[in-house]
């Protein structure tokens, strides 16, 4: 009796929890890799739930069928065998069986191909994006340039992002580290964690422009929700809006040579403010003290102000490219 | 006196050659170039089966403790050329050597001596691909792929390109072989729509072969002048485009998985329908999904490519092409099924690797149906579910349904029976520990791993762990087949009957056990009744 009184609310709450856990921490907490992970992450990103969602509904259909399939079999196995007495029967064929087969799976497929194709479109869509990281795969570290933030020019800030020397120790064979021990914050880091992470601010649409000066990679993060391949010579764009501040981590996702294994990517989503402030001081510190820069310069200070007009003309100007 | 000397060489029609040499290097007897295939096959299986143990093993926990990165990179490069190219597809040539002649009652394939040749390519297009792990600079790390400019970074390209060149004449000699053979020796009787679904498979495939393997030629050609001869095809710094290689090489590459796959259907709708004391359900279905699924296998080469930023209108394109193929594929699976219900079934060595083939296939073509989503795959993309996906497809598939069909044909090459017991004890261990080795990677990928990483963070710790103990077991599971293959060649005492199995029809069955060197020299009569779809109607 207790327990049964006890039990529902447990319930409830264990599932307004997780739910709490997927839609609010869920970014930060889940949306890297974890230990017995078993499906796909919800991602922290406004696009991700899509690759998620069609994740969901297709693993769903396939159970179904395999239900029904392998039931089908294992019902043919147990009844029709031969140390039981069965008989074969002579028929083979069925058109009524066989038109039915064939159409259900059609009518499967065009709802399945409905949803993918609306994920697909809402993806290519890049305009309307208020910031722009450049992002550059060389063997075997990444590059990250910021090109603009709300329509206003960022000069001069750009760097390398490549293994922590944590991580780079440890993996050495047979360097007697213990890849375990190799944590930020209790959470293992190992492989997954960079000397310096591409910063960028959350609630804001932010175009990648994504190439390579070698090989070719593959620039991954989960949490994100897609993968784009960085090519030498190509300029791929892909676009993220991330809903929730948190670390992302993820890895090259294309062969790229000895060390492919061995350059993560990790993205620090701050608050808005936080990220301009941020920006600025990486702007200033890449700014010479005494003004030498051109005309457009204006103090550090000002950037966290200025761009309200011109975040609005950026749509405008991209649409047409759309 | 050239006629007599000619007549002479010829007088014995009953037995082979008695000089070692002379039987199975020169020869140009179907059977015993199918037993070469079969046997070259089998050492590439465990060849390549050694590279995969050294990535599971090191790959057994987090860290690196065996290999160095370079070393891993060239294992898993290797690992699949030598599993595609040298275990799956020779063995499924060596199927089709001996049994495509005996299935339509032709006295040997069309052209004989060229048997001998395609055959006799492969030992040195593989001594030339491994002579690379011992070369300075080592062999190929850049993926079976061979994606530029990555594998234009490795020292081995022009080897590789050679021995990719020697695979791929090699097949379209076989592919050509065996279109002759199948559109002009059949005895008379022998309609195209009364062939086994095995050899109406193999007929398919290849022209599937024919179509793409100069293809590749192309494009590793092209890697060729590209490294060495200052072209600029793939390079951008030259006005090429690196996309463009790999266009071109899943053109060939997305039938060429197919033509692993085609033949293991043909040899599963043999086998099932045998066990089940049934004719197969729908058989002019069967024949007409192998053909669709090889048409659908032309357009859609750009799934393995969803991530490198195809225009929307491709992705799409692609995307529903692709989400097609369930079609065709689920019509096999439906109408194999539907062959079992209703029937009498036993469940010999051969008919569990067929219903393992059934099931585990259906699973690999499940993951498939997810992987064609392109939103959801570029999640999935390069992941380790992926690597889930084609070897469901490929182990379970292709792999368990040639290992079927050597159980189902052994008493009939070799004339004992195999021991069924160690056969049973063979398929238990590999049906469980496949699984033990293969599922966790669909966990593996859904949590961010990418393939072809030496090591990994410790979050996939566990299954990589689990799928590691899987892959040696699978691994040593295998020894148990080759013991039972040896047994049943050399030790056997137990006579197999001419039809070996109570439910098996076909031509093959009309021989003695086992097949005399020389079968069908003079053209069967047909009786409808003993062949398996003699009579069907649809």
């Amino acid at each position: 009796m207790t327990s049964g009184g006890i039990r529902p609310s447990g319930f409830k709450r264990a599932v307004t929890a997780a739910l709490f856990a997927l839609t609010m921490f869920g970014g930060v907490a889940l949306a890297n890799p974890q230990p017995g992970q078993l499906n796909m992450t919800r991602g922290a990103s406004t696009w991700s739930p899509e690759a998620y969602f069609l994740n969901n509904v297709a693993f769903g259909v396939c159970v179904v069928i395999g239900i029904l399939v392998f039931g089908a079999m294992f019902i043919a196995m147990f009844r029709f065998r031969k140390s039981r007495g069965a008989v074969a029967e002579k028929w083979s064929h069925n058109t009524t069986l066989e038109i039915v087969w064939t159409t259900i799976p059609v009518i499967i497929l065009i709802v399945l191909a409905y949803l993918a194709t609306g994920g697909l479109r809402t993806f290519a869509d890049t305009t309307g994006s208020e910031m722009t990281v450049k992002v550059t795969g060389y063997q075997w570290k990444w590059r990250y340039d910021y090109v603009d933030y709300k329509g206003k020019a960022i000069e001069k800030v750009g760097f390398m992002s490549k293994l922590d020397r944590e991580s780079d120790e440890t993996r050495q064979l047979d360097s007697g580290l213990d890849p375990k021990s190799v944590q930020v914050d209790g959470y293992n880091t190992y492989l997954i964690n960079v000397d310096k992470p591409l910063v960028v601010p959350v609630g804001t649409k932010i175009r990648f422009v994504i190439t390579a000066g070698d090989v070719i990679h593959s620039w991954w993060v989960p949490a994100l929700g897609w993968k784009m391949d960085a090519i030498p010579g190509i300029v791929n764009a892909a676009w993220t809006n991330i809903t929730e501040p948190g670390v992302y981590r993820g890895q090259c996702a294309e062969l790229c040579g000895q060390d492919h294994g061995f350059m993560p990517i990790v993205v620090k989503a701050l608050p808005k403010a936080e990220f301009e402030k941020w920006l600025a001081d990486q702007e200033a510190a890449a700014t010479p003290p005494a003004p030498a820069a051109p005309a457009s310069a204006p103090a550090p200070a000002s950037t966290a102000a200025a761009p309200k007009t011109a975040a609005v003309d950026v749509p405008v100007s991209q649409g047409h490219q759309g | 006196m050239a006629h007599a000397a000619t007549h002479d060489h010829h007088d014995d029609h009953h037995g082979a050659p008695s000089n070692f040499f002379v039987r199975w290097c020169m020869s140009t007897n179907h059977k015993d170039i199918g037993t070469l295939y079969l046997v070259f096959s089998l050492l590439m299986f465990f060849i390549g089966g050694s590279f995969a143990m050294v990535i599971r093993a090191e790959l057994f926990k987090p860290g690196m403790q065996l290999v160095q990165p370079y070393f891993f990179n060239e294992m898993t490069t290797m690992h699949a050329l030598v599993m595609i190219f040298g275990a799956v597809m020779p063995a499924f040539v060596g199927l089709g050597n001996w049994m495509i002649p005996l299935m339509i009652g032709a006295p040997d394939m069309a052209l004989p001596r060229m048997n001998n040749l395609s055959f006799w390519i492969l030992p040195f297009a593989f001594a030339l691909l491994l002579s690379t792990l011992f070369l300075p600079g080592g062999g190929p790390a850049g993926g079976w792929t061979m994606y530029p400019p990555l594998s234009l970074q490795g020292e081995s390209v022009a080897y590789v390109v050679f021995a990719v060149h020697l695979m791929g004449i090699s097949s379209i000699m076989g592919a050509i072989n065996i279109i002759a053979t199948i559109l002009n020796m059949r005895a008379p009787g022998m309609d195209l729509l009364k062939m086994p679904v095995f050899v109406w498979s193999w007929l398919i495939t290849a022209f599937l072969l024919i179509a793409v393997m100069p293809v590749l030629a192309g494009a590793v050609t092209m890697l060729l002048t590209d490294k060495y001869f200052g072209t600029s095809f793939f390079n951008a710094a030259g006005g090429g485009d690196p996309v463009l290689f790999q266009h071109i090489f899943w053109f060939f590459g997305h039938p060429e998985v197919y033509i692993m796959i085609l033949p293991a259907f043909g040899l599963v709708s043999e086998i099932i329908p045998t066990f089940a004391r049934k004719p197969i359900f729908g058989y002019k279905a069967m024949v007409f999904a192998i053909a669709s699924i090889a048409f659908l296998s032309f357009i859609v080469w750009a799934h393995h490519m969803f991530a490198v930023g195809l225009p929307l209108g491709g992705e799409i394109f692609f995307m529903y092409a692709t989400m097609l193929i369930a079609v065709p594929t689920g019509v096999k699976v439906f109408n194999w099924v539907s062959t079992m219900w209703g029937g009498s079934m036993t469940f010999e060595t051969p008919m569990l690797f067929a219903i393992a083939f059934v099931i585990l296939f259906t699973i690999g073509g499940f993951s498939g149906l997810m992987l064609a989503l392109a939103p959801a795959d570029f999640q999935y993309h390069d992941s380790y579910f992926v690597v889930a996906h084609f070897h469901y497809v490929l182990v379970t598939g292709a792999i368990f349904a040639i290992i079927a069909a050597t159980y189902y044909w052994l008493p009939k090459w070799t004339g004992h029976m195999y021991s069924e017991t160690w056969g049973k004890i063979h398929f238990w261990n590999s049906v469980i520990w496949v699984n033990v080795l293969f599922f966790p990677q669909h966990f593996l990928g859904l949590a961010g791993m990418p393939r072809r990483i030496p090591d990994y963070n410790v979050a996939f710790a566990n299954f990589n762990m689990i799928s590691s103990i899987g892959g040696f077991l699978f691994g040593a599971s295998q020894l148990i087949f080759v013991g039972v293959v040896i047994h049943c060649c050399f030790f056997s005492r137990k006579k197999a009957p001419d039809r070996v199995w109570e439910g098996a029809k076909g031509l093959e069955w009309t021989v003695p056990s086992p097949a005399p060197y020389h079968t069908f020299e003079v053209p069967p009569v047909i009786h409808d009744e003993e062949l398996a779809h003699g009579h069907v109607e649809d």
